[in-house]
């Protein structure tokens, strides 16, 4: 078996020696092309002159491109319904957005040619906070979306307790290592080839192809690694490789352009800024009777992926909690800042820590234990989930790629399929599948109308309550926090459950190409894309299983639009699920043509051959893997297959916000012990317990791997990483000089990580389960260990800390003096 | 202007433009892509390399801020070339394979070749030697299981090989300076036309940059081209170019004055020479002032300090820089040059506004002294993060009580003003007064007199002056004994 081994990147030697290549690292033919972008230094209004005479007669420049010297489409957008120049044509949205375009011989040439364009705008006020937008009533969509059941008004009226605030949380920059880049190389015929660190091929493909105005068949994308993505480089890749393509078309060199980090902060989009107002009624052991959220979303600019960003916010508004009575509002206001994108969670992460603080606040307000309230209104756990029984669902339905195309058409009025982008999750889902009638359970159903089914988190939190020591620690800390003046600790311990698959329910689809060459050598494909997350190594895992061969047989290669095509985002965390079937299925084909050959030739029954070892077992004989592919290609059988999946189970209605989003839930619980200084605010972690579910782990090592660095992530976000714009709506925090990530001694000292050993009962690849998102909603345990150090700062009737996001110094210390000055 | 070096083993012999970065050149001219470009700035470590100069000390330091001149008669090790020539891995590239250290494998690199640096110097304080290491994926348990696996393995023969070419270098490279001018990068003597150079002198490509060999040599060159530009650590001067992509000329780089980089402590007085690094700082002033010590460990990162100096921190006279209200506090003298005249001034005074310091054209920084005195000093950094990030606010006390009454206050901030500057009013409230909280507060009450700090992205005003005011209550809770720095807890 060499699935479920904790077998190291597959790159991880060539990681350490250097050799690993980015798109930046490829060697170019001689005469490449450098690319800049000229950028809007105002974030509102129009230009109406650029004077770009001495950026063409900078040392270097070979060309200088405008909106209006585009061959072809003027859009990079991921989102069907709505436009996002490449070049602005006159509009101007936010300060940074790209006006025009250099071409010059190197990288620095371009990027001081750049700097001298003279541009004469007509600036008007621009709406940068959520305050603005909504006076100014600028949101996407017609209103607010709303989820919800019940009457929560009326359970709140009637509670016995009214537990109301608001909590602000901010943004987050990517900051994956790698900078985005691309390099295109023209092709005779006027064929484009794109190298480009994406998490989507397929939608560079995709949009390069508009941009050229020739087919997508004409352009190929390859991407063999991505130095980190997180769902930055979901759409975000888009206007370099279209950059790019249209240059490389224009000049008819190859070109390349990286964004210096300085504009890779400025253009790209980062997570949602979120507001969330909360009002809850709850009984007097901090019971859930009735709940309205009212979550305000800051967009930026352009819708991109946004609307299917605040829908999961909305999906995750429950997290592990039953809410009888609910309803969650969602305004998706527009601003005149970078476009917010995809970031690990794509919304979860800021939902969840919505109904996170309304657990640490009714705790407050009722003097509980934090822990007890959040078991209270637990969702139940449920018999069958124990047992991996097969629930009773509505039979599955996909939605018909043809009639949301043609839905679609109707919506946007345009004429041209090449418009619609299907594959991306800016694809607003338009036609409504009806879902099928399920009856509510109960404790059980998610204000969505999905059972939760296996809900193992009580159990997992009574493990990690031992393993952590979390009782005796929490009473050790208010001892200890008696006795100490200035310094305070706190401690904490939240949950986990997110939803795993795309809410949109077609890109819940994925194709594989295998190949077998004669000297028992494989060649692996798929659509999924590395950034770092080991997907490649999981799945050469998966393939060297269904052959019975070691691992270092299977050839991991570079994901190409030419092998695989029409494939979804490396992203909502489904990259192993989706991938591994379709590896599992190209490779089942095979093997079941191999298996089919020799027991023919051995006269045996094809389903008692067995791959193991590196041979192939028939009867009483064994033969070498290598042996067996050579005489199935003199046999004449084909040594090559695709595989296909598509995730069962999956429909939704996003405009009701019914159905089954989601194949299955992912869990998690982490206790976090965090100290704080009460003359400065500042603070760090001080120990982290984890305990988290991967199913049965396709690599313990990977995924350990993928929850260390959630976590870590998600402190960040919450704890130090800081986005701020001046009035005029400029990024100040555009480097990591003024925006800090974690660095090595932010990690706790003390930092224990356990994979809860459970099996998914879904029939997932070996019934693992996904693990690239769910992590990062652990760090959520980090704010509330700082909120819990914070309240221990104020007396009996101090009001509630009411920590917001990031918990920097400041913020830490604005809140010690609230505590206190009651 | 030609230079020449010793890369992985291999000497090279360059002609460069002066500003042209390592980082650039070896990813461009020499197709070795592994040292990254993770932000061009010297804050996320992707570029690291290892250069070791004629103390034969091998050391880390960003490539993306190194201007190639810098490296003249030194030796760089790159990621590629770390592994023993039979292509075993280097002890800390195996741990880090081993212990699933790399992800997506970006930062991987400048990881792998910060490690081999400090576990070349046998260094076991793995946060702090990869503070200036940022990794975006693994959460560094990893690379930090990595490091400890690695202590102590044996060291390649490289980093004496490279020590040995690097000292060579600088035998050759002293002999070449008085005899063969085809070795001499220095242009004490006039750079253009020189008639000193011989037939088989390459020709000056950089008329405009000059390599002094001492102290002299930079006095006499920097009072002929007045309007130049200095370059010490380059780690302020290299984001001119790397980020305002200023064109700089003419030029000075001064590693080569290693008679300005002396550090000498005697009985009366601590000199530092404006060529030490904070790195030698910080050496120098663990067992005479501790405060100050911790102050320059979280200042950069190992990277930063082994480039930055004393006179550059200084001499950029930026309100936000670490050292001067340390050296302000213990009551510091700076001490100039121009051409051969000398002159000293409190450095407080030096600062005069933002932007502008008491720096005549053609003068230089050559030293900062202080008394030698029993250590009283507090320093206080407080940012974001606390390793590797600027200060919202630095405060330094040099508070002496002697029988309960304060004999000395000086107070000196960073980020509150628009230069480094001292805390006049706090200062005198303090002085000649019973050390004691009503004292201490009716001092905090007075920092509102002394500054009007701004908002920025780094703090509020409001919450620079309430932090400021109360790292003067830490001072008092401190020497009471109390527990002040969540630093100190232990988990
Ligand atoms: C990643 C990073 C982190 C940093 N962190 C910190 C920090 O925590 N705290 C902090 O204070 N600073 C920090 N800095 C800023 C920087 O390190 C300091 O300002 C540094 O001391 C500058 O020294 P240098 O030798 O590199 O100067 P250079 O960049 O070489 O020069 C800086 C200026 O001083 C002039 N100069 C240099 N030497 C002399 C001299 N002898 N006489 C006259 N003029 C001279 C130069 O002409 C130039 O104007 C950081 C910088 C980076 C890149
Ligand atoms: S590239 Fe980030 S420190 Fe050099
Ligand atoms: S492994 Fe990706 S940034 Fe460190």
């Amino acid at each position: 078996m060499t699935v479920a081994k904790p077998l190291p990147h597959d790159a991880a030697m060539r990681h350490v020696t250097g050799e690993a290549r980015y798109v930046d690292d490829i060697p170019v033919p001689a005469g490449t092309l450098h690319l800049a972008f000229g950028l809007s230094q105002i974030a509102s209004g129009r230009w109406t002159e650029m004077d770009l005479d001495a950026v063409r007669a900078a040392p270097g420049v070979v060309a200088v491109i405008t909106a209006a010297d585009l061959p072809g489409h003027n859009d990079v957008s991921p989102a069907p319904t709505f436009h996002e120049e490449l070049l602005s044509s006159h509009e101007i949205h936010y300060a940074g957005q790209p006006l025009f375009l250099v071409v010059a011989d190197s990288h620095l040439a371009a990027r001081k040619a750049a700097r001298l364009a003279q541009v004469t705008a007509e600036e008007t006020e621009p709406v940068l906070t959520i305050e603005q937008a909504l006076a100014r009533d600028w949101r996407f969509e017609e209103g607010p979306r709303v989820y919800g059941r019940g009457d929560p008004e009326a359970a709140i009226a009637g509670a016995a307790h009214l537990v109301d605030g608001s909590i602000e949380i901010g943004g987050q920059e990517h900051f994956y290592l790698e900078g985005q880049a691309a390099l295109a190389l023209p092709q005779e015929g006027g064929d484009m080839v794109v190298h480009s660190s994406s998490q989507h091929p397929t939608e560079i493909q995709h949009k390069v192809a508009e941009a050229l105005a020739v087919p997508m068949n004409a352009v190929r994308v390859e991407v063999r690694r991505m130095g980190g993505g997180f769902g930055g480089k979901e759409s975000q890749g888009n206007a370099l490789a279209c950059a790019c393509a249209v240059a490389a078309r224009l000049t008819g060199r190859p070109c390349k352009m990286r964004y210096d980090r300085d504009d890779d902060f400025v253009i790209t989009g980062k997570r949602h800024d979120f507001r969330i107002d909360y009002r809850a009624g709850v009984d007097d052991e901090g019971r859930i009777l009735g709940l309205i959220f009212e979550q305000f979303c800051r967009c930026g600019w352009s819708q991109d992926l946004s609307l299917p960003v605040a829908d999961r916010a909305m999906l995750h508004a429950d997290n592990a909690y039953w809410l009888p009575a609910v309803r969650i509002v969602s305004h998706r206001l527009r601003t005149n800042t970078q476009s917010a994108t995809a970031f690990r969670g794509f919304g979860g992460p800021q939902g969840m820590l919505g109904i996170e603080r309304v657990m640490d606040h009714v705790a407050h307000a009722l003097g509980r234990d934090p822990l007890e309230v959040r078991r209270t209104n637990f969702y139940a756990a449920r018999a069958e989930a124990a047992q991996g029984g097969q629930p009773p669902v509505g039979p599955f339905r996909a939605a018909s790629p043809r009639s949301i195309s043609a839905k679609m058409r109707g919506e946007e009025g345009a004429a041209a399929d090449p418009s619609l982008d299907l594959t991306s999750r800016g694809a607003a889902q338009a036609v409504a599948p009806q879902p099928a009638p399920r009856s509510e359970v109960p404790g059980s159903t998610t204000p969505y109308g999905q059972v939760v089914e296996d809900f193992i988190l009580p159990d997992m939190v009574a493990r990690l309550v031992e393993s952590s020591d979390y009782r005796a620690r929490r009473a050790a800390i208010a001892e200890w926090n008696a006795a100490e003046p200035i310094c305070k600790r706190g401690i904490a311990l939240t949950p986990v459950k997110f939803g795993i698959s795309f809410t949109l329910t077609h890109l819940n689809q994925a194709g594989a190409l295998v190949h077998v060459y004669t000297d028992g050598s494989i060649h692996m494909n798929h659509g999924g894309t590395e950034m770092g997350q080991g997907l490649f190594q999981k799945v050469a895992q998966v393939a060297a299983d269904r052959f019975g061969v070691e691992v270092e047989r299977v050839k991991i290669t570079a994901t190409d639009t030419g092998k695989v095509p029409n494939t979804s985002a490396t992203a909502a965390s489904s990259g192993s699920d989706l991938n591994g079937m379709a590896v599992k299925a190209a490779c089942d084909e095979i093997r079941d043509r191999l298996a089919t050959f020799v027991a023919e030739r051995q006269q045996a029954d094809p389903a008692t051959v067995r791959f193991e070892g590196g041979r192939v077992h028939v009867g009483a004989q064994s033969y070498p893997f290598e042996d067996v592919a050579r005489d199935a290609w003199m046999a004449r059988i084909s040594l090559s297959a695709t595989g296909f999946y598509r995730t069962p189970k999956v429909e939704w209605d996003r405009i009701r916000g019914q159905g089954r989003p989601f194949y299955y839930f992912a869990y998690g619980v982490a206790v976090t012990e965090a100290a704080i200084d009460t003359l400065t605010g500042e603070n760090r972690l001080l120990r982290a317990d984890i305990l988290h579910d991967c199913g049965t782990s396709l690599n313990p090592a990977l995924d350990l791997g993928q929850i260390e660095g959630g976590y870590i992530q998600g402190t960040g976000w919450l704890t130090m990483e800081e986005l701020v714009w001046d009035t005029r709506g400029r990024l100040r925090t555009h480097a990591p000089s003024t925006y800090k990530i974690p660095a090595c001694s932010d990690a706790p000292p003390v930092f224990n990580v356990a994979l809860w050993d459970g099996r998914n009962r879904e029939e997932t690849i070996y019934r693992s389960k996904a693990v690239g998102e769910p992590p990062l909603m652990l760090g959520i345990s980090a704010l509330m260990a700082l909120s819990d150090a914070v309240a221990a700062c104020g007396g009996p009737g101090a009001p509630y800390p009411a920590l917001d996001a990031p918990a920097t110094p400041e913020r830490v210390l604005a809140a010690v003096e609230r505590v206190r000055s009651a | 202007m030609e230079i020449a070096f010793v890369l992985n083993g291999a000497p090279v012999r360059i002609d460069t433009t002066p500003t042209r970065t390592l980082l650039d050149w070896l990813r461009e001219e020499r197709a070795l892509t592994g040292t990254k470009e993770g932000c061009n700035e010297g804050d996320c470590g992707a570029c690291t390399v290892i250069v070791t100069g004629p103390d034969g000390t091998p050391r880390a330091l960003n490539a993306c801020i190194l201007f190639l001149p810098q490296l003249h008669g030194k030796a760089v090790r790159t990621v590629e070339v770390i592994a023993g020539p039979d292509g075993a891995l280097h002890p800390v590239q195996q741990a880090m394979v081993e212990h699933h250290g790399s992800q997506c494998g970006f930062c991987t690199p400048g990881f792998v070749v910060a490690m081999a640096a400090a576990h070349a110097r046998g260094r076991t304080d793995h946060e702090d030697q990869l503070a200036g290491n940022l990794c975006r994926c693994t959460g560094y348990a990893p690379i930090l299981r990595a490091a400890r696996a690695a202590e102590g393995a044996p060291i390649p023969a490289w980093v004496a090989e490279d020590a040995a070419a690097a000292r060579n270098h600088a035998r050759q490279d002293t002999q070449a300076d008085d005899a063969h001018p085809v070795f001499r990068p220095d242009i004490s003597s006039g750079e253009r036309g020189d008639a000193a150079r011989g037939a088989e002198s390459p020709p000056p490509t950089a008329p405009d940059a000059a390599l002094p060999k001492d102290s002299d040599a930079l006095a006499a060159w920097y009072e002929a081209h007045p309007d130049a530009t200095l370059i010490a650590g380059a780690t302020d001067v290299g984001l001119w170019v790397t980020k305002q992509l200023r064109d700089l000329a003419p030029v000075a780089f001064l590693h080569r004055c290693r008679d300005l980089a002396r550090i000498e402590v005697s009985e009366r007085e601590v000199r530092i020479g404006a060529m030490a690094t904070l790195a030698e700082l910080h050496e120098v002033m663990a067992p005479l002032h501790p405060s100050f010590a911790e102050l320059i460990r979280r200042y950069g990162s190992v990277q930063v300090r082994n480039a930055a100096t004393v006179g550059g921190n200084i001499a950029n006279g930026s309100p936000i820089g670490d050292s001067p209200p340390a050296l302000i506090a213990l009551g510091a003298t700076l001490h100039l040059r121009k051409g051969d005249a000398r002159r000293s001034l409190p450095l407080e005074d030096f600062f005069v506004d933002y932007g502008k310091q008491d720096r005549a054209p053609g003068e230089f920084v050559e030293a900062v002294s202080f008394p030698r005195r029993p250590d009283t000093l507090s320093c206080q950094k407080l940012s974001k993060r606390f390793d590797q990030d600027i200060s919202a606010v630095c405060g330094c006390f040099d508070i002496a009580v002697e029988d309960d009454t304060v004999t000395r206050a000086r107070v000196a901030f960073g980020g509150m003003a628009a230069t480094p500057k001292r805390a006049r009013a706090v200062e005198a409230t303090l002085e000649g007064q019973p050390w004691t909280a009503a004292t201490v507060e009716a001092a905090m009450a007075r920092l509102a007199d002394d500054f009007r700090p701004i908002d920025d992205m780094r703090a509020s005003a409001g919450y620079r002056l309430r932090a400021a005011q109360n790292m003067l209550a830490r001072v008092f809770a401190e020497r009471a004994g109390a527990r002040t720095s969540v630093l100190e807890i232990a988990p």
